[in-house]
Parts: C-alpha cells; structure tokens; sequence
C-alpha cells in the first residue's frame, strides 16, 4: 500500500512560479505525480508547465479537489503558506523549506493540532513512494519500488540509504523526510506506527542526527508497538561538543541528545544499530532477511 | 547568533528588564572613565566573550577603588579565557564591562527557551542561581521548575506568580518578579531569541529583582528581520574561516583531523566524518555546502578547507538531490586550478546529472581519485593520506 502518498494522491505546488518550485515540479510531472495545480498569491490565471495557477489555496482545492501540497516558499513566508494550507483543509502539507524561523512554527505546531492535516518537515526532502508519486526534492531515479520503509532527519543521508538499499536489489515502499528543524510536522513516531500498519512496509531503516530527544522516543515506543524488523543509524557520533553559551539547552533536553545516548537507547529497544553510514543497506539486508 | 552580556543587558533595559547600571570598555583608560561615572565604591570588572564560566577562570573580578579598576582591566584585556564553555584554545577578551556592584540577598536562576519537545516557549527558574545549573538539573532535578507559555495567552501573570512564590519571593518582590518576566518575554518574542538565560539572577538586599547576567541566542534563521540584532554582531568571536565560510552561505566547523570534507546536507557530512573515523581516519572539518550550492559557493568551499594548513587531502562527498552534480564538478575543477590544488582530492558523487559530473572531472586533466560509495571514498582518502 505504501503511507501518505500514492497514485491517488493529487498534489497543489505552493510557489510554483518560483525557480526551486517550477524546477521540481517538473521534476515531480516527469516521474508520474498527479501534480494537477500551482498557487502564487497574484499569479492566479496564468499557466505553468500547462498546469493552472490560483491565487489562493481555498480556491485551488475547490476548482482541483486535490489532496496534496508541496510547499516551497521563502522562509519568511514559509509559515504563512502552511497556514493557508492547513486552513484549505488539505489532508498533506509537505514544506520544503529551509530557514523558518523556529518562532514562526510554533503557532503552525498549534494549528495542526486543531487540524486534520498532516505537515511533512519543514527543511525536509519529501515524501516519496517509489513507482507511484514522488513530492519533494529527492532525486526520484535512485529510487526502486519494494517493501522497506525509510525515515530520517536528514536529506542526503535519506538519499544514501536508498542509494545503498537499491544497489542491494531492495526496493521501498515510502521513503519520509521528517526534517531537521527543532519544531516540525510528523515525527518518527508518526511515521514508524504508519509503517507498522503498512502491508507493503516488511522492514524499516530509520536515520537520526544528533540533538534533541526525537530518536529516544522513537526507540522507546517502538520496542513496544513496532514489530517489523527496524535498523537505526545516528548521524554525528563524532562530532565535537561546539561552544556554547549557557546551560538552558542541556537542561531542557535533560541530559539527552548525545549519539551515545541515541545508540544506547536504540540498542535497549532492539533495533539494530549500523556501524557507519556506509552499512544501511546491509545492516537492513541482514535484520530482514532479505 | 550570541551576543555579549553588556549588549544583551542594553537589550534588557530597552524590555523594562531590570540590571545594574554599566558601561562597556575597550581599554582600561575607558574602564577608568566607566568607573567614575558610574561612581559609588564597588565596582564588578567583566570580560566580554560569547561563553559561560567566565567567573571561575577569572575573568570576572570585584574592584574597590579606581585605581584597582585600571589595575585589573589592563590585565584582563587580550587575556585568554579558557572556561567550559569555550572549548581548549580558549576566547581572547577584547572588551571589558565595568557595572555597579549589587548588594546580593540571594542569587537564583531563570531562563527562557523554545521547547523543541512540547513546540512551546517555556521558562525554567531554580533557587539555586550562581551555581554549576546542569549539575543542579542533573542531581537534583526537582530544584528547577518549569512553566511553558500557551502560545495562544503569551505570557500571564499568574505564571509569573507561580514561578516566583516556588522562588521564595514575597512581599513586592512578586511583582517585580512578574513584571520582570513579561519584559523578558517580550523580548524574546519580539526579538525572534532561541535562548535567554539569567545566571544569576539576583534579589537585592532592598527587595530589588535584577539580572546580574544576560546571555542572550538568537535564531540565526530570523536575522532576516532584525537588522538592529545583526548589527550587535562580534565576528571577533567567531572563527575567521567560520565567518567566511558564513559569507558564502556554507557550514562550516574547523576540527583537528587532516582530511577535508565537503558534503552537502549537514547529516550526510556528520555522516562522512563518522565514518572516516570509521575507518581510522581524522576529518579536519565539517562542511556543509547546502542544497543548492553552485560553482561559485563549491569553489569558496574548496578555499576554506585548503587554507587549513593541516589538510593533507579531500573527500568531496555529494549526494545531489537539488544539487546538480554537473554544477559542482564545474565548482571543483574551476577552483582546483585556480587554487594549484596539491593534495588527494576524493571525489563521490551521486545523484542529478551524475554521468555529466563524473565526465567533467574526467576531462578536466585535474588529479581526482573517483569513488565509487561513500565507503570507498572514505577508505581511499584515508590511503591517499597515510
């Protein structure tokens, strides 16, 4: 089945006049996304890439019925735009950007909850379910259609695992990037209980960055609600402590956040630590069984 | 981005944040000046740097008279701070700050941060202000108290209330304490900070509220619209291939290894300095160079690693997904000949346009060792190195 997108997934593009936002939408079109609109607030009534452009969301869902938007818009409009989404009632809100002003998140964070939408990032690489519908910025060629599920904070890294796991003749079912900002949309939590009740989803590789507590919580609650083979890898286990001024931000993160920690806490969980980020593919081969 | 004590106090006074009276000085003849306008018989004599424990390494000294101002100024100027803080090589003080000293009844702690957890702005205040706080969190956390702000109300007074009685405040030094507050929320707010922390923050014998500390981060993704913040920026503070790494919108943090990086992604290059050590080798720096760097930002890149005379050889590893890997092969080969590059240069890369990429470094007659995978990069850099 894959999670979040599929071929029925219709997709708006907000900032589709833009050159990053035109440059994938194409990019999204080539590779099969059911890509039917644009919004650029002014730009209503022209063509782009023979799709119409509104000048609203509101209307760009009423004259489309789409069910998807990829939003990339600058940082500071960025949190404007997935509240008009949010208000638009669209069921996905994938943003792209990087660069929010983490303030500006928070009212979004608050207005999800309210909200039957789904944000995606920001400063992520998208959503993609190989061979059905690709929304984001990942090259969609690396990609083959198959039955691991990935997920991470990091974009490149993302495209690593895949880029391994394709060479290794296994294919994915969604590959999510949740993004690396402090305050995002869907968390790994979201996205491993959609891959536990996903049928095409047999086994996992989730990929976490150092900082924050996201990647505990993910390993704590899966060791009692995930039962699919899981793989986890922590990017910047080397890292130096930077310079730093004050305490607030170790107190509030209660100690947690350290790649020591993350790996620990991954390991107490059961999920399956690769040695570096050059062994995704065959730290999952080997946990699958494939 | 940080900011010094003196400014983030400035900042304070602007909020209605009370702090004792002070003046900044870069010599010690405008210590002297400072002293004598501020008058009274006690000064506090403190060095400006962007880290913690500037007290314990002795950058923070009392003075009684004037003369023991000038005294402990001229030493304290071009001194190397090394607290916990600044990492081993230490902070050069360059500005000092002369203040009033305050007649200290109990120091407590109180700061403000963007919960990552619960998306929210919460406020963290403990009795036990002047000391080690982490150590204070880590042992006996029920000493720190916490009270996130509903983005929806902002800041209330009953909050403030609620902190300041858990505080053992009482009698005027409530309000004062919750007028405090609101000040300092709304700076935090209207100043887009990630982080405010006040340590100590101090009760005076009269019953006064008063941040004898102000450390003050702001998000650097919200400087866009606070010129007046940028302004307050010290690049003195910051090191000098950073700032320039900065100006060419990389990411870029110098280590102690030998072997370059240039990755794009910030988790793909923790990545590659992972595993580098890995197998054995030493990254000299992390090098981000963004998601849609172009020739111009590659070549600034490949500047900055090669003006670090430790580097001994190059792992240019690239993922492109907004990238072009054409457009980087044409940076490298552009910047390698204008630079005479002479070290190994390793070159990965995957993604857009890769054939055309790997085509023209092919062609381009520069000395490049092509890998096949990440790992394969890393494992023949760290041959070409030794």
């Amino acid at each position: 089945m894959s999670i979040f997108v599929d071929e029925n997934t219709r997709l708006i593009c907000q900032g589709i006049t833009g050159s990053a936002g035109k440059f994938h939408s194409e990019q999204m079109i080539e590779y099969g996304t059911n890509l039917v609109a644009g919004v650029t607030p002014g730009k209503g009534g022209l063509m782009v890439l023979d799709r119409p452009v509104f000048n609203t969301m509101a209307e760009a869902v009423a004259e489309t019925g789409a069910n998807a938007t990829v939003i990339y818009v600058p940082p500071p409009f960025a949190a404007d735009a997935i509240l008009e989404a949010i208000d638009a009632g669209i069921a996905l809100i994938v943003a792209i950007t990087e660069g929010i002003p983490v303030q500006d998140m928070i009212p979004v964070k608050r207005a999800l909850q309210d909200s039957g939408s789904r944000l995606v990032g920001p400063n992520c690489p998208g959503v993609i379910s190989p061979g059905k519908c690709k929304i984001g910025i990942m090259p969609g060629h690396i990609h083959k259609q198959g039955s691991v599920g990935v997920v991470s904070r990091s974009g490149t890294l993302t495209y690593e695992a895949v880029g391994q796991l394709s060479a290794l003749g296994i294919g994915q079912s969604t590959c999510v990037g949740i993004g690396g900002d402090p305050i995002n949309g869907t968390n790994f939590i979201d996205v491993l209980a959609a891959f536990q009740n996903d049928d095409q989803t047999e086994s996992v590789i989730m990929i976490g960055e150092i900082g924050g507590s996201a990647e505990e919580d993910a390993a704590a609650w899966a060791k009692i609600n995930f039962t699919k083979p899981l793989v986890g890898f922590i990017a910047g286990r080397t890292a130096p402590p930077g310079k730093r001024m004050g305490h607030a931000g170790a107190i509030i993160s209660g100690g947690k956040g350290a790649a020591s920690d993350k790996i620990a806490a991954m390991e107490a969980a059961g999920i399956f630590v690769a040695p570096s980020p050059g062994d995704l593919g065959s730290t999952l081969k080997r946990a699958a069984g494939l | 981005m940080n900011i010094h004590e003196y400014q983030g106090k400035a900042l304070f006074r602007h909020y209605g944040v009370n702090v004792p009276q002070g003046i900044p000085a870069f010599t010690a003849e405008e210590a002297v000046h400072a002293a004598n306008e501020l008058g009274g018989d006690l000064w506090v004599v403190k060095s400006q740097i962007h880290a913690g424990g500037r007290g314990k390494a002795g950058g923070v000294k009392l003075a009684r008279t004037v003369a023991e101002v000038r005294e402990i100024a001229a030493q304290m100027l071009g001194m190397t701070l090394i607290t916990p803080q600044t990492g081993p090589e230490g902070q050069v003080v360059r500005r000092l700050y002369i203040e009033s000293g305050a007649a200290i009844d109990r120091e407590l702690y109180l700061s403000m941060i963007v919960d990552r957890v619960t998306s929210n702005i919460v406020i963290m205040a403990s009795t036990e202000g002047g000391m080690d706080i982490e150590e204070v969190a880590h042992s006996t956390p029920e000493k720190i108290f916490y009270e996130a702000i509903n983005p929806i109300t902002g800041f209330q007074d009953f909050q403030g209330r609620k902190i300041a009685f858990k505080l053992g405040l009482s009698g005027k030094a409530v309000n004062k304490a919750v007028k405090f507050m609101h000040g300092l929320y709304r700076l935090f707010l209207e100043k887009d900070c990630s982080i405010v922390e006040i340590n100590p923050l101090v009760i005076t014998k009269s019953g006064d509220v008063i941040a004898l500390d102000a450390k003050i981060n702001f998000d650097d993704n919200a400087l866009f619209r606070h010129p007046d913040i940028e302004a307050l920026r010290d690049e003195t503070e910051e090191d000098a291939s950073e700032v320039e790494a900065k100006r060419h919108d990389l990411s870029y943090v110098k280590l102690d290894g030998n072997i370059g990086c240039m990755v794009n992604g910030a988790g793909l290059a923790m990545g590659t300095m992972d595993i580098i050590k890995h197998f054995g080798g030493a990254p000299a720096n992390f090098l981000d160079v963004g998601g849609s760097a172009d020739a111009a930002r590659v070549a600034a890149a490949l500047k900055i690693i090669t003006s670090d005379p430790n580097v001994k050889g190059i792992f240019i590893n690239i993922f492109g997904g907004i990238m072009k890997c054409d457009v980087l092969a044409e940076g490298v080969v552009s910047a390698a000949r204008e630079l005479g590059l002479s070290v190994p240069l390793v070159v990965r890369l995957e993604g857009t346009n890769v054939d055309l990429g790997k085509k023209i470094l092919a062609e381009s007659g520069i000395n490049v060792l092509n890998a096949e995978s990440m790992m394969d990069g890393a494992k023949k850099i760290i041959e070409a190195v030794g």
